[in-house]
């Protein structure tokens, strides 16, 4: 791919700090995988963080030298000349704690028992990440980011950091997200979660040592969160009722089109993803609220904040629709905060966000050209 | 690029200059159909304003972006229920209210958002425009370069009709400029004046 950062390395931040979660559990001691791109500059202020949505990881441009095929999410996003461009910004990616690609997570051996977490991972909330990023910050040596940014579930993690972290957030970019989910998206998780928690291999959680994997209700999972971050346009656009032999089959196995492609998608799915981190990130998704604490007032959560924002929607993103951007939009209107606002037309639901539409990314790249305009001048 | 250097804008806006003049420093401003973003642009670089603008076209989201001001996208037609009353000193309608559908609506909107509204319009009066008509023609000209068929200018109006129409609306004109070019028209206005600025504000 043109204009790729490259062959890139994953690297490894062991913290022996406990963190402390929401929950009130704490974890003594735990490593963070992540990745950077392009070159932190001589005062550290041309610092990006990219946070990931409910699947993501720390791989989010580039690929791997011994492993080509394998390109990070965001790679039409992210490198030399894109919208963020890493010949003027110093990237960072990183896997979220309860992850599955080499952060600590469910899968990861407890030192306590030498066995791996499994259902004594706790619940981390999008607070917990914000904290957990902040000390990898402290590491690499970053006391404020010129951007947060991220979609959807990795919008909410911009937006925790600017209130969790005001003064070291100059920018957030919080795309195809909402203020917390409604009723209907949580109710989505849940049916994916009793998919995972009533597979016969689940085992409350401990499937590791069981030598299985509760794939029938990852692959379930997958398959119903699929549907709804496609559009309704997009599947009939892609699929239609098109039947694979091009008759019907009178039974039950694969007849249409978009079966086999949900299927696969499941089945990939389930054969490289934790069950129990799909538990806990979509937990994490449900519990995302900042107006909470403020009896459900997002005028007063914002009032922390002191970053400009970006704020971006797609026109048929069901899931994350762009009224619930407007919610966020008004709340830091409402505190006077410099904020922007794109309604990005697009046929691709809330996956959306990951495509490389022409618009879509001449608005992030006008964005990020003023953020660089801070500590370019 | 657009000109960024406030002096080259007035020259080729004078109605930007109009409408700065009004404006206090620091003052909280929303443009509605803000364009490119060039008057808040202006505004902030000469008036040190607070300022958001609404804008529907997706070109001039970016051309805003650009401009370093802050617009929100949307679509002036369907209300400004996302924005709270009284929240800005100033809400302004640059060479827009032709083109608004709802455009009494509108109006009102942007006295419940705003303390004060301000207005630029071509106005229809303009003695070329009246001699374009009495040719039995529809006016073609630098304030309204559209033909009949494809113009946005739904709601065109004078002077006069725009006064009235405050009237009708309990809304009192606070102050006026009337300009043909760069040159204000204090004498007859309504019909030597090409291009009308008000400023007005809720209430008799």
């Amino acid at each position: 791919m043109d204009n790729s950062v490259g062959i890139v390395t994953a690297q490894r931040a062991t913290f022996d700090t406990p963190l402390a979660f929401r929950s009130g559990a704490v974890l003594p001691r735990y490593e963070l995988a992540y990745e950077t791109y392009g070159t932190l500059n001589s005062d550290k202020s041309n610092a990006i963080l990219v946070c990931h949505a409910l699947s993501g990881h720390h791989h989010v441009a580039g690929h791997y030298a011994d492993d080509p095929k394998n390109t990070g999410w965001w790679d039409n996003m992210i490198g030399p000349g894109k919208p963020v461009d890493t010949d003027k910004f110093f990237v960072i990616g990183v896997n979220n704690l309860g992850g599955c690609h080499g952060s600590t997570g469910p899968s990861s051996i407890a030192p306590e028992t030498g066995k791996p977490y499994g259902a004594n991972f706790p619940v981390v909330t999008v607070e917990d990440w914000v904290e957990s990023q902040a000390r990898l910050a402290d590491q690499i040596g970053i006391g404020q980011f010129a951007a947060v940014m991220g979609g959807s579930l990795g919008g909410m993690q911009a937006i925790q950091w600017s209130l969790s972290f005001p003064e070291r957030v100059r920018h957030a970019l919080v795309i195809a997200a909402a203020p917390h989910l409604t009723a209907e998206n949580i109710a989505f998780n849940d049916v994916a979660r009793n998919a995972i928690l009533t597979d016969p291999d689940f085992h409350g959680g401990n499937f590791y040592e069981h030598g299985v994997v509760p794939r029938r209700g990852l692959r379930l999972a997958r398959m119903l969160g699929h549907i709804t971050y496609l559009s309704d346009d997009a599947m009939a656009d892609k699929f239609g009722r098109t039947l694979r032999s091009g008759k019907l089959g009178y039974g039950y196995d694969i007849e249409f089109e978009i079966e086999s492609y949900l299927r696969y998608q499941g089945d990939k799915f389930a054969s490289y993803f934790d069950a129990n981190t799909y538990l806990l990130m979509t937990k994490a998704l449900d519990y995302f609220d900042p107006a909470r604490e403020f009896n459900g007032n997002l005028d007063k959560a914002f009032l922390a904040a002191q970053a400009d924002f970006m704020v971006v929607s797609f026109t048929t993103d069901w899931r994350f629709a762009p009224e619930r951007s407007r919610e966020i939009v008004n709340a830091l209107l409402h505190n006077h905060r410099n904020v922007s606002y794109a309604e990005i037309a697009s046929n691709h639901g809330h996956d959306s966000f990951l495509m490389p539409d022409q618009h879509y990314h001449e608005v992030m790249r006008s964005y990020l050209d003023r953020v660089a305009g801070d500590f370019s001048k | 690029m657009s000109a960024h250097d406030p002096a080259e804008l007035a020259a080729a806006r004078p109605d930007f200059a109009a409408i700065a003049a009004w404006i206090p420093q620091g003052a909280s401003v929303l443009d509605l159909g803000c364009g490119d973003g060039s008057l808040l642009r202006y505004l902030k670089d000469t008036r040190k304003v607070r300022g958001y603008g609404v804008e529907i076209s997706d070109a001039n989201i970016v051309a805003c972006i650009r401009n370093g001001v802050n617009v929100i996208q949307g679509d002036l037609e369907s209300g400004l229920s996302g924005f709270e009353s009284n929240a800005f000193d100033f809400v302004l309608l640059s060479q827009t209210l032709q083109a608004t559908r709802h455009t009494e609506p509108l109006v009102q909107e942007m006295l419940r958002v705003g303390r004060e509204g301000i207005v630029s319009f071509p106005n229809f009066g303009y003695w070329k425009n009246r001699m374009n008509v009495l040719r039995g023609k529809m006016p073609v000209s630098e304030e309204l370069p559209y033909q009949w068929y494809d113009t946005p200018n739904v709601h065109l109006c004078t002077l006069h009709d725009f006064e009235d129409f405050c009237r009708d609306l309990d809304v009192t004109v606070l102050d006026r400029r009337v300009m043909t070019g760069s040159s204000e028209m204090k004498l007859l206005p309504n019909l030597l004046g090409s291009t009308a600025v008000y400023r007005f504000r809720r209430g008799a």
